[in-house]
């Protein structure tokens, strides 16, 4: 008798329908066209997924396009910043960050790809919020960001062997035979760097693993 | 008299052992989860001042008990470290929960694998975390551990 209540029309399409959101290009997303056109080449790609906007733009535009999109867009807080392991790309690393604006209430994802040994800009000068999470994306990735003010490891001790959160990283950790505090301890008297003595590392550093997560594009 | 002795012979060794058994002086020092199993062992329902360590000290230096209990990675063992030697001797430690045994669930880069690899163990208790009760179990170890010490009252730790 009653007709099914009708939904809300406020709702987004994939509230509406109960499929699993698909990545969709952003072409007429406001804030990827300004990008665009501001950025032209260095903009590699827009793409949406659930709502939320994702760029990814050239190394040399990271900065550039993070300034417009807090300067012209609103974005104002830097929600976070990591790193992103895929040891079978060509630039194996991602950087990755996510922003938030307050007055359109609406996320922003900002990625660029970086090789083994390159450097990303730093985004300090436009979000000093982005210090400490760019300390220990170099500390577990060891991803370089140029112009940093104080780029050294955060979490781990310095000294420390290796980048952990990389695929190609022992768990274990990797047994360099030195002490990690030589101004308490000599060598081998202390606590040993990941392992410690009578610890064999499964996987040699040197050797990368066979499979790495699989690439989502 | 009512058949109490007024007069008991014993040897230092023994008065000694005696009287360091039943007032030991744990340092307040948690370090994970098996610290709130450790606060329990306070608490009336446990309460290890029936054995006379309940003087939970903030100091390394008014205590003689260190109970590593928790993970030690390996940027807190020096500090582990520093405060033991801190200690004045005699003094004992007890490795609570399987971390600060070996490692425990974490074989990983960031964490010590034992506490032993930074500071001499007396009593392990295993268990993750181990119950009040086995923490209790590990104070009457290390007290009878502490009674069957052969020394001159000096340097009965290492």
């Amino acid at each position: 008798m009653s007709e099914a209540p009708k939904p809300p029309a406020e709702l987004a399409p994939w509230e509406r329908e109960p499929a699993a959101p698909q990545w969709q290009e952003a072409a007429d997303d406001p804030v990827a066209l300004a990008l665009g056109e501001a950025l032209g080449e260095a903009l590699v790609s827009a793409r949406t997924f659930a709502g939320d906007l994702t760029l990814e733009v050239r190394r040399e535009a990271f900065r550039s396009a993070c300034a417009a999109l807090k300067e012209r867009h609103d974005f104002t807080l830097l929600v976070d910043l990591c790193g992103v392991d895929f040891p079978k790309r060509e630039e194996r690393f991602e950087v990755v960050v996510h922003l938030y604006s307050f007055s359109a209430n609406r996320r922003v994802r900002v990625k660029t790809a970086v090789g083994e040994g390159g450097e990303v800009p730093s985004l300090v000068p436009v979000y000093p919020a982005a210090n400490w999470p760019e300390r220990e994306t170099w500390d577990m990735f060891g991803i370089r960001f140029a112009d940093h003010p104080d780029l050294t490891r955060i979490l781990l001790w310095e000294g420390f062997n290796g980048h952990p959160l990389r695929k190609d990283f022992p768990v274990e950790g990797i047994d360099t035979g030195a002490a990690i505090y030589p101004e308490y301890y000599e060598a081998r008297q202390g606590p040993i760097a990941g392992t410690g003595t009578g610890w064999k590392v499964k996987n040699p550093p040197a050797a990368a693993p066979e499979s790495g997560p699989e690439e989502k594009k | 008299m009512t058949g109490e002795p007024e007069v008991v012979t014993t040897t230092y060794e023994k008065l000694y052992n005696w009287a360091r058994r039943s007032s030991l002086w744990p340092m307040q020092f948690g370090l994970a989860c098996c610290a709130i199993e450790m606060m329990a062992v306070l608490d009336p329902r446990h309460d290890m001042s029936r054995f006379g360590a309940e003087v939970f000290r903030s100091t390394p230096r008014q205590s003689d008990l260190m109970i590593v209990s928790g993970t030690v990675t390996e940027k807190m063992a020096p500090v582990i470290r520093r405060l033991w030697d801190q200690m004045p001797e005699p003094k004992w430690a007890i490795a609570m929960g399987a971390c600060a045994t070996c490692g425990g669930p974490y074989r990983t880069y960031a964490v010590t694998q034992g506490v032993d690899r930074v500071i001499p163990v007396d009593v392990y208790i295993p268990g993750c975390p181990p119950r009040p009760e086995a923490l209790i179990w590990g104070l009457l170890h290390l007290q009878r551990k502490i009674d069957r010490t052969r020394s001159r009252p000096v340097a009965v730790g290492r």
